[in-house]
């Protein structure tokens, strides 16, 4: 579905992504990991087309992003869904009014179908009876949980999820997981999810990547992930991958536990 | 030859003294800073002629900029005159001249403070409240939700308060300008031996339809000088900024929206007075 090409990115004299290759494929929940500064949320920026790539080229559907002008990227970004780490609800607005933002601005919807469409998304994301709040007024868990039912308000293609789990309790953090599970086996919508949280990581993923140092140094399935023969994807799954699915045998692995 | 020459010479270049290359690198940053601003500026005059124009939002910024900057507005102005009209008499009464303390007051407020002092306030109020409003947007990364939603941020955010700052500071002036020539006229007929009539006739004779033009082109001006230094200064904070840089960019956009009137200011009263000649 997106095809991530040699894309390279600096700021000054620090080179954040360096020549990185991604394929986000249709339907799967991809979840890209890697180090805190290693350009994870500025691939999604670069996606949704909030910052532009120093070089490479992004393609949507047979679109390369990069060459799109302001107008023909607003249409495709109605198709593109983003959850943000700090969820960015409208303060000024209502939960009501916060997911109904993109129908009130790009359709002719009456109040009573956006209303009907708002109950519906966030029935979707387990909020019922919140629509009169104010964002301030919400946890953190419930605000993730707006955040995500403003994302799915279009019916977006792709939904991008830029650390759905930080700051959030351990039982929030399952909950939103379990939620991420869920709205991608209803929706069958394909799901990128930016991480470091390893636990996270293997609960929602169908398929990984791991940049380090602006490339990707692994891509494949949770299991091929575990095993591959790698310190750096090694080190970083050890310390946060759930027991239960890390493979004892692994040499590396057994080395880091002095087994 | 000292060392220091020795290694210039060596190297073949001349390296600048730590002064100048930090006075170039300020003047870099100043100029980029200036620059930036003004492509803002352009993409808002760009974005008001492109439909639609959200009304709602357009009124919501008229009612949170006029309505509410009203009585601060009034009350700002009717002191001025008073001033003025204290200031005026005891300056005028020496040279026996004290009967021109309407004109003075009337001319003075119209021309000049009518239009200058509603600008401070609402650059005070409302320039720095628009910019710690967009920069907590800012670093919150909801004007990233609102690209990502496909929406445009200078459309929805900014031409709203450019457009509400440019019709209310006009308005705003003409309440002030009322305000600060009953102020003048209170103090000067409690406080000093003038005739009320002969005041109100004084204003009415040196009242012009030029003047009160003058007054409200400055004020339309100064409108969209403080909403673009507001807007600007909102935007151009880094996500990362933190509360920190919401303070510093609010603090920074009421300063150089007091500086941008002044020269402004300035530079109206000589295109209008000095090269068109309006009186």
């Amino acid at each position: 579905m997106i095809s991530v090409r040699d894309i390279t990115k600096s700021f000054g004299e620090k080179n954040v992504l360096n020549g990185l290759s991604l394929e986000i494929p249709r339907g799967e929940t991809l979840v890209i990991m890697g180090r805190s500064g290693s350009g994870k949320s500025i691939l999604l920026k670069i996606i949704t087309g909030l910052i532009s790539a120093d070089s490479g080229e992004i393609w949507f559907e047979g679109t390369d992003i990069s060459k799109l002008n302001t107008k023909n990227m607003n249409i495709l970004r109605q198709k593109i869904g983003m959850l943000f780490q700090s969820a960015a609800l409208f303060d000024s607005m209502s939960v009501a009014e916060n997911v109904a933002f993109m129908l009130d601005q790009h359709t002719n919807y009456s109040k009573q179908e956006m209303r009907k469409i708002v109950d519906e998304k966030l029935e979707l994301v387990d909020l019922e009876g919140v629509q009169d709040l104010r964002p301030a007024e919400l946890s953190g868990g419930m605000r993730k949980r707006v955040g995500l039912a403003r994302a799915l308000a279009f019916n977006p293609e792709l939904i991008l999820y830029d650390e759905p789990t930080t700051g959030l309790d351990p039982v929030t953090c399952t909950e939103i997981n379990q939620l991420i599970c869920d709205l991608h086996e209803r929706l069958q919508v394909t799901s990128v999810v930016v991480t470091h949280d390893m636990h996270s990581a293997f609960s929602v993923a169908t398929r990984m990547a791991m940049i380090h140092e602006g490339k990707q140094v692994a891509y494949g399935t949770p299991e091929e992930i575990i095993n591959i023969d790698n310190p750096i994807v090694q080190q970083f799954v050890l310390f946060g991958a759930p027991d239960q699915i890390l493979n004892i045998e692994n040499p590396i692995l057994k080395e880091y536990l002095g087994r | 030859m000292n060392q220091q020459s020795a290694t210039r010479e060596a190297s073949g270049r001349f390296r600048a003294h730590p002064i100048l290359r930090n006075i170039k690198i300020r003047l870099y940053n100043v100029l980029s800073e200036i620059g930036q601003a003004f492509t803002l500026f352009f993409q808002t005059l760009f974005q008001i002629f492109r439909p639609p124009l959200q009304f709602d939002l357009l009124v919501k910024q008229l009612l949170l900029i006029g309505f509410n900057s009203l009585a601060v507005v009034m009350v700002s102005g009717f002191f001025t005159g008073m001033v003025l009209g204290v200031q005026g008499y005891i300056q005028l009464k020496p040279y026996a001249v004290e009967g021109s303390v309407a004109r003075f007051v009337c001319v003075s407020i119209v021309k000049e403070l009518g239009p200058m002092i509603t600008a401070f306030v609402l650059a005070g109020r409302i320039g720095a409240s628009i910019t710690a409003e967009l920069s907590t947007m800012k670093v919150t990364e909801q004007i990233d939700a609102l690209e990502v939603m496909g929406t445009n941020p200078v459309k929805y955010l900014v031409v709203p308060r450019f457009l509400a700052c440019s019709i209310m500071l006009p308005t705003l002036t003409i309440f002030s300008t009322f305000a600060g020539i009953a102020g003048g006229f209170t103090a000067v007929v409690t406080l000093f031996d003038v005739n009320g009539y002969f005041f109100l006739a004084e204003v009415q004779k040196n009242l012009f339809v030029g003047s009160v033009l003058i007054s409200l082109i400055k004020a339309t001006s100064f409108g969209m000088a403080i909403a673009a230094v507001g807007c600007y200064k909102g935007f151009s904070i880094p996500t990362a900024g933190g509360a920190e840089g919401v303070g510093t960019a609010t603090t920074g956009s009421a300063v150089i929206s007091l500086i941008a009137i002044l020269i402004l200011d300035f530079v109206l009263n000589h295109i209008l007075f000095n090269i068109l000649g309006l009186v």
